[in-house]
Parts: structure tokens; sequence; C-alpha cells
């Protein structure tokens, strides 16, 4: 059997054309910091398989490309962020060290394995209120929050994103449009505003009106004390996304406050009460 | 070119293959076959004299018409000894449950908290949250696997409490009590239940005070008049401590959330159940 040659470059840029193309099929997902913590928006027209998902206390986790893969890899943020968690304490997992982890794993599927994920990720920590750096300090106007995004790419490479990070589907003009919007410590209503139109002006007959039931909205909430991973949906991200003045002019604690209230079943009053302390050690 | 599964050749910082392999929402089964040596059954005994170790004393839940309301006493002791005056052993387990722990302090607190990150761990990778009786049978596996242990002296026994939490077209379940022996064995008890050496005690103050529908207040109020009557009796259940403040940890599981009650709230009717006994010291 005749052995066909390929240079290494030639055989890393299939690879990467592979996995990009594989990517670029689906559709985009945005995540941003804002004053209350860092926002998740995903274009995602399932509401179980979601695109969007907590981590542990303070991180959270979104993908996109190929489901079984990133669901695979979010499985082992989870196991190991639980495990670290449970062998060192709570406060011992960060979101540099998962991103770490998943960029060697995934930069090792891409230079030994038959096939790369088709997958791009986003892992993200939010800071504390009152961190030093936070946005919404004093400091408000400069680009640098304490919270952290980091962008995974299909090779390991490792992004760390300042203001968002756009993964997925066509990118290019949903990142233009974050760009000319995004604003340091900008609120909930107005983060999530900007992402829905920015992921609007991607797909077929766009610029489209995103509803509701297309969207994965999920946050990061810096006020809540345990576990801060918060979905917003049903009547509580309706009620953020509508453009009508009470809503807009909503503060962030208010919009944080209805998404807990209302519909979200993630809601979580007991998260964080008490006994995290006590069983800290 | 490695295999994906058993690669050789792994990089030692990033994920272990163990961790990308598609198993269950268990955090104790995932633990077992990635992790053994971190899960708590793993520690080998020996068949000397029984060990002299601190034991957490009273636990107590009652059922009320809005829940179900825990309370343990903050007592631990080895032998005579008071080994620790300020000891929690009732902890919010998730959302819309409880669990207080009666027995070897250390395997308990540790039992606690891998039981606490099963269920959320649970919840994060299956996305819902397990059901009231899920939560209370995965318990009884941990029971189950302590066998052991409870054999050489380390014993642990349980109190389970909570309620099925509402959705969009249900409303919460009624307040659940559940509670387990040794063996890991189940079984649900109705209105109130109490375990731990001062147990019996508390059990015949509940008897005769508990009022079906009661109110969470009156609930809360009757949790505390029970573990006073238990550390009235029995030696290793520590009462209110007014001269350092400390009382016991209360919490309340209603369709809002398991909550702790503050700690200056359980002290005002700490404060009320003692005046009460100064006139009638039998209650």
């Amino acid at each position: 059997m005749p052995t066909i040659y390929a240079s290494p470059e030639q055989f890393m840029r299939d690879r990467s054309e592979y996995a990009r193309k594989g990517i670029s099929r689906g559709r985009s997902v945005v995540v941003t910091t804002f004053s209350g913590g860092v926002l998740f928006v995903a274009e995602n027209h399932s509401p179980t398989l979601h695109k969007v998902s907590e981590i542990y206390d303070r991180i959270g986790f979104a993908a996109v490309g190929r489901y079984n893969e990133f669901e695979n890899l979010r499985t082992a943020g989870i196991r190991l962020a639980d495990v670290r968690g449970f062998s060192y304490d709570r406060r011992d997992v960060t979101g540099r060290w998962l991103a770490n982890a998943y960029a060697q794993t995934v930069g090792s599927i891409f230079s030994e394995h038959q096939k790369p994920f088709e997958v791009e990720l986003c892992v993200a920590e939010v800071s504390a209120a009152g961190a030093p750096g936070w946005a919404g300090t004093a400091s408000a106007g400069v680009t640098t929050g304490a919270d952290q995004l980091y962008r995974i790419s299909y090779d390991g490479s490792i992004v760390d994103e300042r203001r968002f990070v756009v993964m997925g589907g066509a990118t290019e003009p949903v990142i233009a449009a974050l760009t000319e919007s995004f604003t340091p410590g900008w609120d909930a209503a107005t983060a999530l505003g900007a992402a829905v139109s920015a992921l609007g002006t991607a797909g077929e007959g766009a610029p489209r009106i995103l509803q509701p039931t297309q969207l994965e909205v999920a946050v990061l909430d810096r006020t809540l004390q345990g576990r801060t991973f918060r979905r917003i949906q049903g009547a509580a991200l309706a009620a953020l996304l509508s453009p009508e003045p009470s809503a807009s002019a909503a503060t962030d604690a208010a919009t944080a406050d209805g998404a807990d209230a209302a519909t979200d079943t993630h809601e979580d009053p007991a998260d964080g009460v008490g006994p995290d302390g006590a069983l800290g050690s | 070119m490695t295999a994906f599964a058993g690669a050789d050749h792994w990089p030692v910082s990033a994920i272990p293959a163990a961790y990308l392999r598609p198993g269950t929402g268990s955090f104790t089964e995932f633990l077992a076959t990635a992790e053994p040596h971190l899960l708590p059954g793993s520690r080998q005994g020996s068949d000397a004299a029984p060990l002299v170790v601190p034991h957490a004393t009273t636990i107590v839940a009652l059922t009320c018409a809005d829940g179900v309301v825990m309370a343990g006493d903050r007592r631990a002791t080895m032998g005579n000894i008071i080994a620790q005056r300020d000891i929690e052993k009732v902890f919010i387990a998730d959302s819309h449950s409880a669990i207080g722990i009666a027995g070897t302090a250390g395997v308990a607190v540790e039992m606690v908290r891998l039981f606490r990150l099963e269920l959320e761990h649970y919840e994060k990778i299956e996305g819902v949250r397990l059901s009231l009786d899920g939560k209370a049978n995965r318990l009884a596996t941990m029971i189950r696997g302590n066998l052991g242990a409870a054999m050489q002296g380390l014993a642990v026994i349980p109190l389970f409490a909570g309620l099925e939490e509402g959705t969009a077209s249900e409303p919460a379940g009624p307040g659940r009590i559940f509670s387990y022996d040794i063996a890991g064995g189940l079984y649900e008890e109705h209105d109130y239940f109490s375990v731990g050496s001062g147990s019996l005690f508390a059990r015949s103050a509940l008897k005769k005070r508990y009022e079906i529908g009661a109110d969470l207040a009156t609930a809360v109020r009757l949790s505390i008049e029970a573990l006073y009557d238990a550390a009235d009796d029995d030696s290793a259940t520590g009462g209110p401590d007014v001269t350092r403040r400390i009382f016991p940890v209360v919490i309340t599981v209603t369709a809002g959330g398991a909550v702790r009650v503050p700690a200056e709230d359980v002290a005002s009717v700490s404060e009320a159940v003692l005046a009460g006994r100064l006139l009638h010291p039998g209650g």
C-alpha cells in the first residue's frame, strides 16, 4: 500500500480546518462581565440540552460545538472541581486551574487523537463584591474587572479575555456588535439586551430578534455566598429582556431578585447559608 | 497515537482519563472508581479496645404545618469528658432538606460533607435535583458502607428531614422525617423523631407536647423544649449554655427552602424555655 506523505504543517492545518468547520456550524454563545457578575447568553433552541452550566461555587462553563464532546468535558470539570474541593477546601477551586486542566486536555486530544474535539469552551470565574479591581468599584471605566473569562479553543490554546467571549457559529458580526456596545460595569438588563441583539446579527435572515424561548441565559451572581450560578428563564427572562422602561431602569439588585423569585428553577435560598462555614474545614 | 481511554502517556496536569469516562451522577461512585483513597469508608480499624473518640449526641426533628424543623444540641463527649461545647451536628443538606448526625463525631462530619457534595454533584451533572426519597436512599447507602467501622465502635446514626420541592404545576410536599439504623435500614417516621443518647427523653417530651399542624414558631419552640428535656436527663446532651451564649442549632425546611434559624432567634427562644423551666422544672 503506498504511503502518502503529509507535512506536519499540512497535517495540523487539516485538523484545525476540520475542528473550525464543526464549531462554526452551530449557534453562538456570548459570555460577558457586568456589574452584578458574569452573564452567559446562548442561542439555544433546546430547553434541556444546555450549553451553559454550573461547575462550582464561583465558576461557570459555556461551550459550543459537538454536544457529546463538550458534555464530556463539562462532566469532567464538575468532577475535578468537586474532588478538589472535597480533598482541600472549597476556596481552593479556581477558574484558572480548571481552565488550565481543560487546555491541557483539549490540546493533547488535538495533537494525539485521530479526531480533534470540535469544541470551544469558556470558563468564567466571578469575583466577590468589593474585590480589588472589581468593575463596579470606584475604578469603573477601566476594563480590568477581577472577573476572569478564559476561552479555550479546540487546539488547547487559551486566552484570558477581559470584556467578553464570543464562541461558535459566525462570530465576526457578533464580536463587531459587542465591541461597539460593550461598556465596563453595565447592568444586567443592558448587557443582556446588547448580547441578544449581537447574537441576532448572525445567522440566516439577520438581523433577527431572538425570543426568550430561543435563549439560554444564566448568571454568576457576585452578591451571593456559596453557589452563585443561577439560570434566568421564563417570566424572569422575559421581564429582563422587555424594552419597557420599568425593566430597563431596574437596578442589578432588583433584576437579580426577580430572577430568583419568579420562575428560576435553580433558585436556591439555602445555598451558602450557615453550614458552609461550619463544614468548610 | 494513543488510545483515548487507556492513555499511558496522558499528561499529568491534564484531566485524568477516569474523569472523562461516562458515568452516573453519583459523586461517591465516581470517587470509588477514580479516587478510592478519598472515600471515608477506606479506613482500616483494629480489633483492639474500643476507641475513645468524641461522640455527638441528641438530634430532634418534627413536622409542622409549613414543613419540618430539625434541631441538635451542641455537646460532644469523649467518655466522661466534654470534648467540645459548640459542635454543630445539624446541617442544611441541600435547598430542601436537612441532616443531623449522632454518633462518632469525626466519621459523622465527614459523612455529612460527602452527603452534601453527593447531592450538589448530582444536581450539577444531571441539571435537576434528586427526589426526597432518592436523597434518603442515597444516605442509607452511605450508612451501609460504614457498617464495618460501626462494628468497631465508630457508628453514625443520621436523621434526615425535608420536603419535596414544588414545581410550576405542583405545590411543595409535606415535611417528612427519615431515620436509619447502623446497618443502613431506612425508616420513615411520622410527626416527630429523635436520635442520639438523649433521644429517649426528647422523644418522650415530644410525645406529650407535639401538636399536629402547629406553626413554624411553635415547632421551633417544641424542638428546643425537647432538647432541654434530653439535656436534663442525659449527661451527654448539652443544655442551653447561657454563660457562653451557646444555643442549639435549628434548621427549618419549608416550601421556601431550608434555612438555619438565626442564632439570636434561637437564643431568645432558649431563654424563654429557660424562664418557663424556672417556674416549672418539668416543663
